[in-house]
Order: structure tokens, then C-alpha cells, then sequence
């Protein structure tokens, strides 16, 4: 299904590329094609490949296989500078400029003016001013680059790209912490670029946006392209789909280890949520959660499900809302006061918030539990056995033994760790912001059980998962995140998967969208 | 960007087969202390003797108490740099109160005990005041404490206006100069600290969260640890450690000269906790390893002096070894 | 104007107008504080402390530290004070080379071992000093007097003391090179943020290898005023030099993660630093209060306290620590 444009007039040909690591496939031929002077969206579900993909291009991978065409010659690059260099300019997420260097400095790093051998400071400013203008920006350029919000540290970074006389500018997420105002000064300024025959790759999330400023679109999955096409000939209940690898008409049989659920199992109301919002990527989230049930929050990347979760966890500040917790009013302010309403929260980056690396497999799953293994601050070393054995036995933990660190565990097995860190604290809400991202096939189904098991036995749970199946199978309720708004509340497992994804396309139910 | 599948061979560094830079990374400082001693007992004269073994511990005493508050420092990721500030501090403090220049002494015994309370109090307050910096401001530790690194030294030297203070009080001095069963007290102190240190990273739920803490600070502060209370403690506890050796130092020499006690230790004791093992960045910690560092860096010095090399190449030697051990331990971790 | 950018100018130029609020003060309080014997024995024996913040305000700037500066320039002064009786240019070119040497081992440490510069100039810093010792035979080693090298720290170029001239041509050097080469830009970017540097092209390891160079040669050279000044290589001078020299570079308002700082000011925090001392010995001359010495470092303490405060409620929020960020 991959629409091929006429080859002679391609900028950027990508074709069959291949990428390992450690022998896994991160890209199994994947292919991108970009015409002159388009803003060409990619987009994928994590782990489709499409961040491999762009450093393979600029220089920050090298590939395994397949052939790269920019302006019909073969394009290779050691590094994102040569790239840049060469013509393909990366503007990322977390901008990689220098905050406290000035405007000009930013922009004209690496080619510096001079005269007379020293830096003729009033041309650099001069040159800021004149690529900047050219979006009609009008800032003291002189100041430190810090002093300017997201949007106009984009431009700047957009002009150092035009700088370089780049011809194909690639835009990684540029509207994640943007408001609106911003994004339309965004846009004018991707439109600009198009105009002088710049060509833009726009990765994003927010499909509204893709249909809004983007030509065409090429559609990632598992490491491959899967499609490619205009963005007028493409619905967005098409477009989700194919992202998550739903055919919309078709409903398989069962691909996650969930099975069917006895719902006389699930108990009253325990937690709640009203109204949570806290800036711009959580605005208006209600959701509630019952004993014994696996709720979950469907959503796109950048829908605001970590989010919520966090702010639920007390992890981040709440702006405004109001949550309860078994009936009573519930305002967390660190994480410890979650623990203390009888909370556990296994976190989406297991890496940097979630393992102590270079602490042992007991001392990992013992780590929120330490006052209570403890008597006057004195560890009971038999309790801690007792318990690490257990949840080692019950989990299924691979581990040479409670003393392992838990840097040496497969991801898999990480998990788990984690997960006996929350359940030995005996929770009454479990947050699982995926559980099984990162892990490996057989892995995945005995976390899936193991989470059907908990809410059997009274739990709630609290699932994020960006994989559809594990939403659709697994929760009793889905709740569907969009641009940080609760957009509709569905019965899980009796759900329609195109109810689920159009809420996630369009916001509304299927029928307002239809019409 | 961020969900590379980046291969880390160091994970399974660990897991299978035989890890040279590991093994010496592990358990380098052992060996390299054997070494030592058997190289000595070869060639040294009068090595195998009581006598040798009690001047060096003594020697090393002072630093391993201090080495001690400030592994636990480095183990959460910090670094206190106001150790050596903090020991002139106490040494100017508390003679003064044992010699009734603040308030009139009338007991003696009662003198040297408010003497060595107040000092190594005061010694954890500012420590505290460190921890108070580095938590709360979140001012990088070592810029927090280079504060009190300078000041320091400037208010033990105003407090005594840079006299020295000399001084025969027994009762007092017992801490640097008795030898109960012929041990040197001031030994019995360090051990008796590195074995609750020790007991205490290990077995207790303060030092588990340390470790935590400076492992992954994120990740506690999910799992409900008090990250800032943690940071606070063990910047105290280096201060009291500090304190603590401030008194042993001028106990031994009988006098307290507020421009000297405790002068570069600062830097004897980051060298004695890197050079055992303990990862500078935080999160891995020994304080068994400490001592062997402090034993090692002490008995290399013995080891050149005994023999002839003058003491200021083993100042070279010792910073040879302490760039090789640092390196070895990245290149474990890698 | 906002309160961020408020503190920002503070920050950078409070160490300007605190240093003419000193002088003013001295100048008001006691007869002969702007009197030219004192002004030029206070330029006279800061100017080696100068040289020394001036190659660790290059290095901080790069987000490192060097501990080393003071063993080595101990070092510098006992390498140009043995070298001394051979003239001037010999006891340089030793006590400088000496520096260079240090330099150099910080620079492989840091650049190609990848050792966190705290533990590289650690290591360093007993290297130097052993090599101080070693070379001056543990006591200190007295120039030759015959061969003129004295006057290189006790000299006057006209009216003015040759150590303050040395350090103000390198200043003016530095500043130059910070705000009117693309060197000195980057090693502001680099200490901005490394991997950002990186990716946008500069030459980081490189210009990380420069600095550390740098400052130990100044440090050397800063040995060789030492040496010429007191008439003697000194291989136990230098012990907290290093710490100074930090608290001088970061209450002249560059920022201690690096990325944002100013060489100039760098000199108005050595001078301020210099002349709470100065005006110490006065005040005790005056002998209407009799403040010790030792206040100086209590009163550096503060000063040091003061500025990482304002730095830290910057560096919290977004905002600029810097007034301004770039050269005219």
C-alpha cells in the first residue's frame, strides 16, 4: 500500500533500511520517501521504528542495510553535524541548544563571522536578526536563548537549521509543550519553509495538527513502513489504525494472555478522579476506579495518560480537580502520601525512575516496604527473605537469587521486580503505566495474568498501555485520553475497537464523528 | 526519542564469564593491601611488629572517621568538601570550654564532656547547615560546601584569634593518647564507628535509603523515601564525623592550632573512599572499602618511607593511585 | 524588566558594585588607602592569585574545575626559582613549562581517560605538590638575585608593579579571546550544555584540552610571580589556593555548572576578595576596634554564600543568569 511518487523528483529516498540491535530488529525495512518542498508527517506507535529511523538518517546510527538517496546522490553521514551540514537539519524535542547563550550565539555556532580574525559580533547579530525575521520574530538577540519560551526557542532552532541552508528540516514532536497561539506561529513558519522549498518531516502525535499543516504522511509499525500516503486520501479512523495495526474491519481472536473476567468480581468504588488538570498536557481528566476492576486509559503519545497518572501518584502538582480515595478527600503532595492511601505506581521508564540499577533484586523489591520490615530503623533481615522469596517464587522472577543486581535482570524480569516492590506493599490501587513495554513475548502474557490475577483478588488497577489488544482485552473500563481531556468512557472487553479508536482520532463517539 | 533499544554489554558484564577490569574493580584494594603487606613483611624490617601496626592505624585514624561521614555523603552523590574546616572548628571549640575560657569550670570531667558534646554538636549543626544548602537549594554539593570550607577555617581561626591553644587535660586526651589493653583509643573509636557504619548502610532502613537515593533519586522519591531528610542526615553525619575527628587530632597533639587541625583532609578522604571502592557518582558504597582505602593510601606512604623514597614521592605514587583506581571503576561501569 | 533578569544583572555586576562600594569606603575611612604605595602593593600581591582564577574561570566555564592550580604553582615557583640563575627568560619558561606539564596530564585525564575532573585535578594536585617537594628538596628555594629575575614580581613598568601588568595583559588577553574568538564561545557552549555542543558541531574534547592546558600554564606562570615576588621557590605554597580561587571566579558571577561567566568580573571578584584583607589591616590600624585577619576568610565565606544563593533561586526557575550574554 505504498504510493510511489515520481522517483526523479524524490528529495530524500529512503528504501528497505535495516537496523539491529544486539541482534533485534529495530527496523526491518522500513522506507521514507520526501518531495521537494512538502511536510511530510511521520508517525508511529513507540517502538514502530520512526525514531530509529530519523538517526539512522542524520548520522547518529549507522545502518545495517538499504540505501539512502538525498537530492538523487547517495547520502552518507557519520553524524547528526554532518548531516546538518549536508543539508538535513534535526530540530528535537528537548532542544538541543544552549539556554544560556544568546540568540546569536545559538544560530551562528560552528560559522561564526569575522573580521580580522576576531568574531564580528554586530554581522552575527545582524544575521539572527534577518534569518528570524524571515518568521517575523523580533526578539533582543542578545539575550540569553533561556529567557525565551518553547515556541520561540524552536524558531531559533529553525533558524539555525535555515542557517545551514538546510533542505529537509526534521521536527521531532515541535508542539508537545506548546499552546495554541504558539502552535499557529509554528505552522506559519513550517508553511514559510515550504514555500521557499524547505521540506519538513513532522513527527507528531496530535492528529488534528498532521491533517492541518502536513502534505503527506508515511505510517510506521514493528521497525517497517506500513503506508504512506496524501493526507487527503487518508481518514483518521484509517490513520489510527494503521498506526496500531488494527484493521478496522476485522477483529481477531485473542492476542494478549487476558482472559475473560467473572465482573461480579469488581467491588465498589475506590478511587476517584474529577476535573484533574495541571497545564497543558493534562487539561480535563475525570475517571474513577473500582475495587477488583482493571480500568484503563486509552489514548494517543502525548494524550496525557502518564501524566494523570503522575499527578494521581502525587508525583507532579495538581493545578485543579478533586480525587477521593475509599470515600475520602484525597490531595497528595509527594508520593509518599499516595503510598500512605494505599497506592503503587510502576512507572513507564523503568531505567530512570523505576530500578536502583546497581542495588540488589531484594533491595529493589524491598524499597518502598522499608518501614515496614523494619523496627526502629533496624531492617528485619528475615521478614526481607521472606518476603523477596515469596514474590521471587509468585512472580516468576529469573534471577540467580535475591542478591543478583538488578541491572543484570532482562527487562522482563525488571518488571516484576518492580511490580513485587508494589505488591508487597499490599496496595488497594496499583498504577501500571506500561506494564509490559520492552518485554519480551512470553514475558508480556505472564505480567497480563499476573495483572488479572490481582484484580481477582480485589485490586484496583489502573492500566496505560499504548499496545490497543492489551486495552481492549484486558481493561473492564477504558477511558480515553485525547490532548490531555477524558474524551469518553467505554465498557472494556464488550467494547468495539473502532469505538475506541475513533475516540481516539476524533474525541467524540463514533456516531458525532460519522456525522 | 527515547525508546531506543540500545545495546549495554555491561549488563551482562557481571552475569557470566570472567571480568578482569570487574574482578579488579571488585576487589582491587584487597589485593593491592596484600600486596603491600607481603611486599613489607619481604622487605621492610621490624614490619611484623605491634608497633608498626599500632603507628599506622593511628596514623590513618583521623582520616578513616572523617572517610567515614563522607562515604555516606558521596553514597547519595554528594561531596562534602568543609570536613577539614569543620575538624578546626571543633579542635578550637572545645578546649576552649574545657579550659573555662566561655564559662567558668568547676569539674573537670564535667568540663570535658560539654567540651566534647557542644564540639562535635556544633560540627553536626553545620553539617547540617551543608545538607540544608544542598537539599533545599538544590546547590551542587560541592559549591555548597566549599562555603563552609572557607568560612570555616576563618571562624575557628577568629574564635582563637589563630592562637594556639595548649593544653594538658588527661581526662580529655584519653580520646588520642590511652591505649586500654594496649590498644590506642583513638583506634577503638574508629573501629567501633566503621563496624556501625557499616552495620548501618547495610542493615538499617537510613542506610538502605541512601544508597536508594543516590542509586536513583527519581526512583526513591516514587518508592515514598524522604530524599531531602536523607540528604540532610548525611551531611550531618559527616559534620559530627568531622567533629568527632577534630577532637582526636588535638587530643593527640595536646594543642589545637585552628590554622592546621584538619588542613587537606578534605582531600584524604575523598582519596581514602574512591580508592576503596565506593562509586563517586553516588549509589554504591562500602565503608569496609573506605577503611582499605584509607589502610592502603597509608601503608603505601609506610611502605616508600621504610624504604628510603622520600615522602614527597609518595605523594606522586598516591596520586597515581588514586587516578588508576577511579579509572578502573569507569572502566567497570562503562 | 522581571525579577529573573533583575538578579541576573545583580549577579553579574554586583561583584563590580560591591568592589567600588569597598574601595569608596576605604577610601572615606582611612587616609591612606588610596594612597599609591598601598594601591600598588594590593595589585602587587593579588596578581598571582588573578593568573590563577583566570585559567579556573576558563575551566569552570566549561562545567569543570581544576584543584591543581595551587600545587602547581608551588611547583612553578620552585621550577623558575632553580632555574632563575640562567635569567629571566630561562626562570619563565621553567616555571611556565612546569604548568604546561600539569596542564597537560589534567587535560589527557579529563579528555581521554574520561575521569570526572574533581578526581583528575585531585590526583594532579598530590602529583604537583609531591614534584614540588621533590624537586626543592623539601624546603624552599631562593632565586638568584644576580640574574634580574627578581624583577619580574618586584619590578615596576613605569609606575606600575610588573605582576599587575602580567596579569592585566592576560586578562585583557582572555577576555578577547572569550568574547572575540569562536574558542571562547565554545567553551561557553560547552558548558551550557556538553551534548548539545556536540551536536551542533564544535569541537568539545579539544577545546576542553585547551582549557586545562591553559590553566596550568597560568598557574606556572603564576609560580614564577610567586618565586620572583617573595625570592623564593615555594613548594608548601599554594595549599587552598585552588578553593580561592573558585570562590573568587564564582563571586565574580560565573556560574560554577559552567556555560555563563565573564573574565573581567572574574578580576573585580579576586580584587574584591583581595581588598577585604587590605581593609582588615586598616581597621585594625585605626585601633578603634581590633578585628583579626582571620575575618577575611569568614567574610569570603559569606560573600561566597551570597552569590550561590542568588545563583541557585536563578538557575531553579527558568531565567538568565547573565545580564547579557554577548561581547558589544
Amino acid at each position: 500500500m505504498i504510493t510511489q511518487p515520481d522517483q526523479a523528483a524524490l528529495l530524500l529516498d529512503m528504501r528497505d533500511i535495516q537496523k539491529r540491535f544486539a541482534g533485534i530488529p529495530a527496523l526491518a525495512g522500513a522506507s521514507l520517501q520526501v518531495l521537494p518542498g512538502e511536510v511530510h508527517a511521520l508517525i508511529g506507535q513507540n517502538g514502530g521504528g520512526k525514531s530509529t529511523l530519523i538517526k539512522v538518517l542524520t548520522g547518529y546510527h549507522r545502518r545495517d542495510g538499504g540505501q539512502v538517496l538525498f537530492e538523487q546522490r547517495p547520502f552518507e553521514v557519520g553524524s547528526p553535524h554532518e548531516a546538518q551540514v549536508s543539508g538535513i537539519s534535526t530540530i528535537y524535542q528537548e532542544i538541543n541548544l544552549v539556554p544560556l547563550r544568546s540568540v546569536t550565539e545559538n544560530i551562528c555556532l560552528g560559522r561564526e563571522k569575522r573580521r580580522r580574525g576576531l568574531l564580528d559580533w554586530s554581522a552575527m547579530h545582524a544575521e539572527a536578526e534577518r534569518l528570524l525575521s524571515r518568521f517575523s520574530i523580533r526578539i533582543d538577540v542578545r539575550r540569553p536563548l533561556g529567557d525565551f519560551n518553547t515556541a520561540t526557542q524552536q524558531m531559533v532552532a529553525i533558524a539555525r537549521a535555515i542557517g545551514f541552508s538546510a533542505r529537509l528540516v526534521i521536527m521531532d514532536e515541535p508542539t508537545s509543550s506548546l499552546d495554541e497561539r504558539e502552535v499557529s506561529v509554528l505552522f506559519s513558519v513550517v508553511r514559510q519553509l515550504k514555500a521557499e522549498g524547505v521540506s519538513v518531516l513532522f513527527v507528531s502525535h496530535k492528529l488534528d495538527e498532521l491533517y492541518e499543516v502536513c502534505d503527506r504522511v508515511t505510517i510506521m509499525r514493528d521497525g517497517h513502513t506500513v503506508r504512506s500516503a496524501a493526507m487527503s486520501d487518508i481518514g483518521k479512523l484509517e490513520l489510527v489504525a494503521a498506526m496500531l495495526g488494527r484493521d478496522v474491519a476485522v477483529v481477531d481472536g485473542h492476542a494478549t494472555a487476558f482472559g475473560a473476567r467473572d465482573r461480579s468480581r469488581i467491588g465498589d468504588v475506590l478511587f476517584t478522579a474529577q476535573g484533574l488538570s495541571a497545564g497543558q498536557s493534562v487539561r480535563n481528566v475525570t475517571f474513577d476506579v473500582r475495587r477488583g476492576e482493571i480500568a484503563s486509559f486509552a489514548g494517543l503519545l502525548g494524550a496525557g495518560r502518564t501524566e494523570t497518572a503522575r499527578l494521581v501518584f502525587g508525583a507532579d502538582r495538581l493545578k485543579a480537580g478533586e480525587m477521593t480515595m475509599e470515600r475520602a478527600s484525597y490531595h497528595p503532595e509527594r508520593a509518599a502520601d499516595a503510598i500512605a492511601a494505599g497506592m503503587g505506581f510502576c512507572t513507564e521508564d523503568r531505567k530512570a525512575e523505576g530500578i536502583v540499577p546497581e542495588m540488589t533484586v531484594a533491595e529493589n523489591i524491598t524499597l518502598a516496604l522499608l518501614p515496614k520490615i523494619s523496627r526502629n530503623g533496624i531492617l528485619n533481615e528475615d521478614r526481607q527473605r521472606e518476603i523477596v522469596a515469596r514474590f521471587i517464587r509468585d512472580l516468576g522472577i529469573k534471577c540467580s537469587g535475591p542478591n543478583q543486581k538488578v541491572r543484570e535482570l532482562s527487562g522482563g524480569n525488571q518488571q516484576k521486580v518492580l511490580l513485587a516492590r508494589w505488591l508487597a506493599m499490599n496496595p488497594k490501587l496499583l498504577i501500571l503505566d506500561e506494564p509490559t513495554r520492552g518485554i519480551d513475548v512470553g514475558a508480556k502474557g505472564e505480567i497480563q495474568r499476573l495483572i488479572l490475577k490481582l484484580a481477582d483478588d480485589g485490586l484496583g488497577v489502573l492500566m496505560i498501555s499504548s499496545e490497543i489488544e492489551e486495552v481492549m482485552e484486558g481493561a473492564d473500563r477504558i477511558f480515553v485520553l485525547r490532548e490531555g481531556v477524558s474524551v469518553a468512557e467505554l465498557e472494556g472487553q464488550a467494547a468495539n475497537v473502532e469505538d475506541v479508536l475513533a475516540a481516539m482520532a476524533h474525541g467524540g463517539s463514533p456516531v458525532e464523528a460519522a456525522a | 526519542m527515547s525508546d531506543l533499544a540500545t545495546p549495554s554489554p555491561a549488563n551482562d558484564a557481571g552475569a557470566r564469564g570472567f571480568n578482569l577490569f570487574g574482578f579488579l574493580a571488585r576487589y582491587g584494594t584487597v589485593i593491592a593491601l596484600m600486596l603491600l603487606i607481603a611486599f613489607n613483611l619481604g622487605y621492610t624490617r621490624n614490619f611484623a611488629t605491634l608497633q608498626t601496626l599500632n603507628v599506622n592505624l593511628t596514623q590513618v585514624c583521623t582520616i578513616v572517621i572523617v572517610a567515614v561521614g563522607m562515604t555516606l555523603v558521596i553514597a547519595t552523590g554528594g561531596i562534602d568538601l568543609s570536613v577539614g574546616s569543620l575538624m578546626a572548628i571543633s579542635g578550637a571549640l572545645a578546649p576552649m570550654i574545657f579550659m573555662g575560657k566561655i564559662f567558668p569550670v568547676g569539674n573537670t570531667y564535667l568540663a570535658v564532656v560539654v567540651a566534647m558534646v557542644v564540639s562535635i554538636f556544633v560540627a553536626g549543626l553545620l553539617g547540617l547547615f551543608n545538607g540544608w544548602l544542598v537539599s533545599r537549594f538544590r546547590i551542587q554539593p560541592i559549591v555548597a560546601t566549599l562555603v563552609l570550607f572557607i568560612a570555616g577555617r576563618g571562624i575557628a581561626q577568629v574564635m582563637t584569634n589563630g592562637n594556639l591553644q595548649t593544653f594538658r587535660v588527661p581526662q580529655f586526651q584519653w580520646i588520642g593518647l590511652a591505649r586500654p589493653l594496649g590498644i590506642p583509643a583513638q583506634v577503638i573509636i574508629m573501629a567501633v564507628l566503621v563496624a556501625a557504619a557499616a552495620w548501618a548502610l547495610h542493615r538499617t532502613v537510613f542506610g538502605r535509603s541512601i544508597l536508594a537515593v543516590g542509586g536513583n533519586e527519581k526512583a526513591s522519591e516514587l518508592a515514598g523515601i524522604a530524599v531531602a531528610r536523607i540528604k540532610l542526615a548525611v551531611y550531618a553525619i559527616s559534620g559530627l564525623c568531622a567533629g568527632l575527628a577534630g577532637l582526636v587530632v588535638i587530643a593527640i597533639n595536646s594543642s589545637s592550632d585552628a590554622n592546621l587541625v584538619g588542613l587537606g583532609m578534605e582531600l584524604d578522604a575523598i582519596a581514602a573512599v574512591a580508592v576503596g571502592g565506593t562509586l563517586l557518582s553516588g549509589g554504591k558504597a562500602t565503608i569496609i572499602g573506605t577503611l582499605l582505602g584509607a589502610l592502603t593510601i597509608q601503608l603505601v606512604r609506610y611502605t616508600l618511607l621504610a624504604n628510603g623514597v622520600p615522602d614527597a614521592a609518595a605523594l606522586v605514587v598516591k596520586a597515581a593511585i588514586i587516578a588508576f583506581a577511579v579509572w578502573l571503576q569507569q572502566q567497570h561501569r562503562v | 524588566m522581571n525579577s529573573a533578569r533583575l538578579i541576573g544583572i545583580v549577579g553579574t555586576y554586583g561583584v563590580v558594585v560591591a568592589l567600588a562600594a569597598l574601595v569608596l569606603f576605604g577610601f572615606l575611612r582611612y587616609e591612606r588607602f588610596l594612597g599609591f604605595f598601598n594601591v600598588m602593593s594590593v595589585l602587587r600581591y593579588n596578581s598571582m592569585f588573578a593568573l590563577v582564577a583566570l585559567g579556573m574561570c576558563f575551566v569552570i566555564m566549561t562545567g569543570g574545575i581544576d584543584l591543581s592550580v595551587g600545587s602547581v604553582a608551588a611547583l612553578g615557583s620552585v621550577a623558575s626559582a632553580l632555574a632563575s640563575p640562567h635569567g629571566i627568560a630561562a626562570g619563565v619558561a621553567a616555571g611556565v613549562g612546569a604548568g604546561l606539564a600539569a596542564g597537560l596530564i589534567n587535560a589527557l585525564l579529563v579528555t581521554r581517560a574520561n575521569l570526572m575532573p574533581f578526581i583528575a585535578t585531585l590526583a594532579t594536585m598530590l602529583a604537583a605538590s609531591g614534584s614540588a617537594l621533590l624537586l626543592a628538596g623539601n624546603q624552599s628555594v631562593s632565586v638568584s638575585y644576580d640574574s634580574g629575575f627578581t624583577a619580574i614580581g618586584q619590578g615596576n613598568f613605569w609606575i606600575f608593579p610588573i605582576p599587575a601588568v602580567i596579569a592585566l595583559v592576560a586578562y585583557v588577553v582572555g577576555s578577547v579571546v572569550l568574547n572575540y574568538t569562536s574558542t571562547g564561545r565554545t567553551v561557553l557552549a560547552i558548558g551550557g550544555g556538553e551534548d548539545a555542543s556536540r551536536l551542533m558541531g564544535l569541537r568539545t574534547d579539544r577545546i576542553k584540552f585547551l582549557v586545562y592546558v591553559a590553566s596550568g600554564c597560568l598557574a606556572g606562570l603564576a609560580g614564577v610571580v610567586l618565586a620572583s615576588q617573595f625570592g623564593a621557590g615555594q613548594p608548601i605554597e599554594g595549599v587552598g589556593w585552588e578553593l580561592s580561587a573558585i570562590a573568587a571566579v564564582v563571586v565574580g558571577g560565573t556560574l560554577l555548572t559552567g556555560g555563563s561567566g565573564s573574565v573581567m568580573t572574574t578580576l573585580a571578584g579576586v580584587l574584591l576578595l583581595g581588598i577585604l584583607f587590605n581593609i582588615l589591616n586598616f581597621e585594625n590600624g585605626l585601633g578603634w576596634i581590633s578585628l583579626s585577619a582571620y575575618w577575611q576568610s569568614v567574610i569570603r565565606g559569606l560573600f561566597l554564600l551570597v552569590v550561590v544563593l542568588l545563583q541557585a533561586r536563578l538557575t531553579g526557575r527558568r531565567g538568565s543568569w547573565p545580564a547579557t550574554t554577548s561581547g558589544p
